[in-house]
């Protein structure tokens, strides 16, 4: 998975509103491998709303005539009622990770002192691991990483991404005009 | 939202299955028993609504419910058994999806709680059709039957037309309910866009209408949508030629002095040409398919370019488009029919008229023909068919290869629902069973199926549901005794080496006895007219074995990824 990607084909972040019924994220998932788009990530889960369930899409380097693709043939799946290019509109984005790393006796201050800089929390500690729990944007949970890793990262965990709009902006319905 | 439904007694699933065909209109389905459905087989048994065709290979059952859905403009209907039953089905059912027919096709499974089990021609049809059909649907609980069944036929039948798969399983039609027909669909996630947008359909307009060279291009949407009509006025108030794809043949009239005919790797020099020069491309339900585009950096490139689609998928796809209008072709073109009589569009009928005059001089080239051996040519015997019948206004069904592509050149197709190929997929074998459906839909028309003798080998044991149902399909064999269409790639692109393309048949003539159908074998240019009057007149199913020329090949001819007017236009063209 590489995120540093440039400005033309960053990464996208796209929110389908769909019908919680069997085999809706196998549907989603097999028009994106179908077509050979990319998946960066995935997530899926119920709604407030009975009966529907919203999946989130991290896709990856599409410019905007396949991310336009990608949307309108979401769209096109019967049980998906609204399809949203988190990119597109003024939202929020976050992911959580969990994150083992080595706990060596003089990296132990370095590893809290990180965690408190990033509002990360250590859920686990085992003689030589401490397990973090962070929540962030992508450019936070890079970041975290990134210092993690001289530190000495075990295993790493990721939720992938979920977003929101900060508005009522959920009504990019399925007319494409 | 108050329902009102109709309420009857109770029903095992299999009934109801009945019923719903019957509420939907439906008398006649193409299929193939097994162990799971035994229960609808048994409840088609002793009554008289609905006609069971059985064929004798699940992918002709999907083949001729298309065939039957594209003459008749009504959804086809085909049932198989679980297993191979469905896997069997899965050509058909690509086929009709990139052809955007309309087919509900009906798989049985086995019981929900052996579903995940491995079980006895146990397939996850679901699964494996996901991508090749417009919906599928596994029914859990008997009581969803009905509702399904009703999704499925407005799914399959609104908007893009295409297939739809209901999977059910055995315990399901073995179990009783009370039979509920809903009032209404309720899908909130499916509303496909009718009436393209007022300010997209004005702009197109003035587009056109200030147009120095412009070209309609008419795509299968139009037939979908049934918007011939509206084709034809809008082609004649604005004096625009027409040129059309291979899905749109009959869209509009082929013998029109405004239409170019077919475009593309086989199409007219004169309408590659004109697509590629024009200045406003006016597209028409059509997904831009490589074979119509060619190079895509070339096509059309000096056009703007106006595409109605009803799928907004189709829009931007291949071909970048300056004004999509997303609505049915018939009311999109309705509007501007209305738009332009009520207002005053000024058209200036000079310049298109020269624009007119100039594509009459590209319509000078054509490809010479070339005499290669005394033995028939191809080309001779399809003109000679088309010539003979086409007073009789017959529907043409073809396979897939050289021959379809002759047929798609000579056969001017006037009328919508009369040319009947496989586009998208390229399916060979499907001719022949579409012809069958073509034939159930449309009895008292004359069906004809040009094959070629590897094509026609596919799905040869039809032969044998023509006979049972006295199906008098006419199958033109043209019989070169290669893979004519992949012998010529190799011939121009793969020195010569015909690898795997000399294929052996049977005698044609002696199969079609067997059967119990009339064979005929013709190997000389006069036989041609009296063996076909014949074949007509009798009223059978017929296998007419042409032998025809080996070395014939199809032209024009633009090479796959070339732009479409560069153009071969005889053996003697180098490909560079």
């Amino acid at each position: 998975m590489n995120n540093n990607n440039n400005n033309n084909n960053k990464n996208h972040v796209i929110s389908v509103m769909v019908k919680d019924e069997a085999g809706i994220v196998s549907r989603v998932s097999g028009l994106f491998s179908g077509r050979g788009y990319s998946i960066e990530s995935i997530t899926a889960a119920q709604t407030s709303e009975k009966g529907y369930a919203r999946i989130t899409i991290e896709t990856s380097g599409g410019d905007a005539d396949v991310i336009e693709q990608i949307t309108k043939q979401l769209n096109r799946l019967i049980p998906v009622l609204k399809v949203v290019d988190l990119g597109d509109v003024e939202s929020i984005e976050r992911e959580l990770i969990l994150c083992k790393v080595v706990a060596k006796d003089e990296d132990r201050s370095e590893i809290l002192r990180i965690a408190e800089i990033f509002g990360a929390e250590i859920i686990d500690v085992t003689p030589r691991t401490y397990t973090l729990q962070a929540v962030g944007d992508e450019r936070q949970i890079r970041s975290l990483i990134e210092l993690l890793r001289p530190i000495g990262i075990r295993e790493l965990v990721r939720s992938g991404k979920v977003g929101i709009t900060r508005a009522n902006q959920f009504s990019n319905t399925k007319s494409a005009e | 939202m108050t329902e009102t439904e109709t309420k009857t007694t109770k029903l095992t699933g299999a009934q109801i299955f009945l019923e719903c065909l019957k509420k939907e209109g439906v008398d006649k389905i193409f299929g193939y028993p097994g162990g799971v459905i035994l229960s609808i087989y048994e409840a088609l048994y002793n009554q008289s609504d609905i006609t069971h065709y059985l064929v004798r290979h699940e992918q002709a059952a999907i083949h001729a419910a298309e065939g039957y859905a594209r003459v008749t403009g009504k959804a086809g209907v085909a049932l198989v058994t679980s297993g191979p039953g469905a896997t069997n089905a899965i050509t058909g059912i690509a086929n009709a999806y990139y052809d955007g027919y309309p087919l509900v096709v009906f798989t049985g499974q086995v019981g929900v709680n052996q579903i995940g089990n491995d079980a006895f021609q146990e397939a996850d049809i679901i699964g494996i059709t996901r991508p090749c059909c417009k919906h599928n649907y596994l029914v859990k609980e008997v009581k969803d039957l009905s509702r399904i069944i009703k999704e499925a036929f407005h799914i399959a039948t609104t908007g893009k037309p295409g297939p739809v798969v209901v999977d059910m399983p055995k315990d399901i039609l073995s179990a009783s309910t009370d039979f509920v027909w809903p009032d209404c669909v309720k899908l909130p996630g499916y509303n496909p866009n009718y009436n393209g947008h007022p300010k997209q359909i004005s702009k197109a307009l003035e587009l056109l209408c200030e147009a120095e060279r412009p070209v309609i291009l008419a795509g299968g949407g139009i037939i979908a949508s049934d918007a011939m009509a509206e084709l034809k006025q809008l082609a004649d108030k604005l004096n625009i030629p027409v040129t059309n794809t291979l899905m749109a043949k009959g869209a509009f009239p082929e013998t029109d002095e405004r239409s170019l005919g077919m475009l593309g790797m086989h199409g007219n020099f004169w309408a590659n040409h004109a697509v590629t020069n024009c200045d406003v491309l006016f597209a028409i339900g059509t997904r831009f398919n490589d074979r119509i585009t060619g190079c895509l950096k070339r096509f059309a490139k000096d056009a703007q370019i106006i595409h109605v689609d009803i799928d907004p998928c189709s829009i931007n796809k291949n071909v970048k488009i300056d004004i999509p209008i997303i609505g049915d072709a018939k009311n999109v073109m309705k509007a501007m029919l209305e738009e332009f009589n009520s207002n005053n569009y000024e058209i200036n009928y000079e310049v298109k008229q020269s624009w007119r005059e100039q594509i009459n001089e590209w319509k000078k080239r054509r490809p010479s023909i070339e005499q290669h051996s005394d033995k028939l040519s191809a080309i001779t015997v399809i003109r000679k068919i088309y010539e003979f019948t086409k007073d009789m206004n017959p529907i043409f069904t073809t396979e897939v290869g050289q021959h379809q592509m002759w047929a798609a050149q000579i056969i001017k197709a006037d009328k919508p629902r009369r040319f009947i190929t496989s586009g998208g997929l390229g399916t060979m074998g499907f001719g022949f069973p579409a012809a069958m459906g073509a034939c159930i839909g449309s009895p008292d028309k004359v069906v004809i199926n040009i094959a070629g003798d590897g094509s026609i080998q596919m799905n040869i044991q039809e032969l044998a549901t023509c006979v049972q149902y006295k199906l008098p399909v006419i199958n033109v064999i043209i019989n070169n005794g290669y893979l004519g269409m992949v012998r010529q790639w190799q011939e121009k692109l793969f020195h010569k080496h015909y690898s795997q393309t000399k294929i052996s048949g049977p005698d044609f003539v002696k199969v079609a006895e067997a059967y119990g159908a009339k064979g005929f074998r013709v190997t000389k240019e006069e036989e041609i007219i009296p063996v076909l009057q014949q074949a007509i007149e009798c009223r059978q199913p017929v296998f007419i074995d042409f032998v025809v020329e080996e070395c014939e090949m199809v032209y024009p001819w633009v090479l796959a990824g070339n732009p479409i007017n560069k153009i071969l236009m005889s053996n003697d063209c180098p490909i560079n």
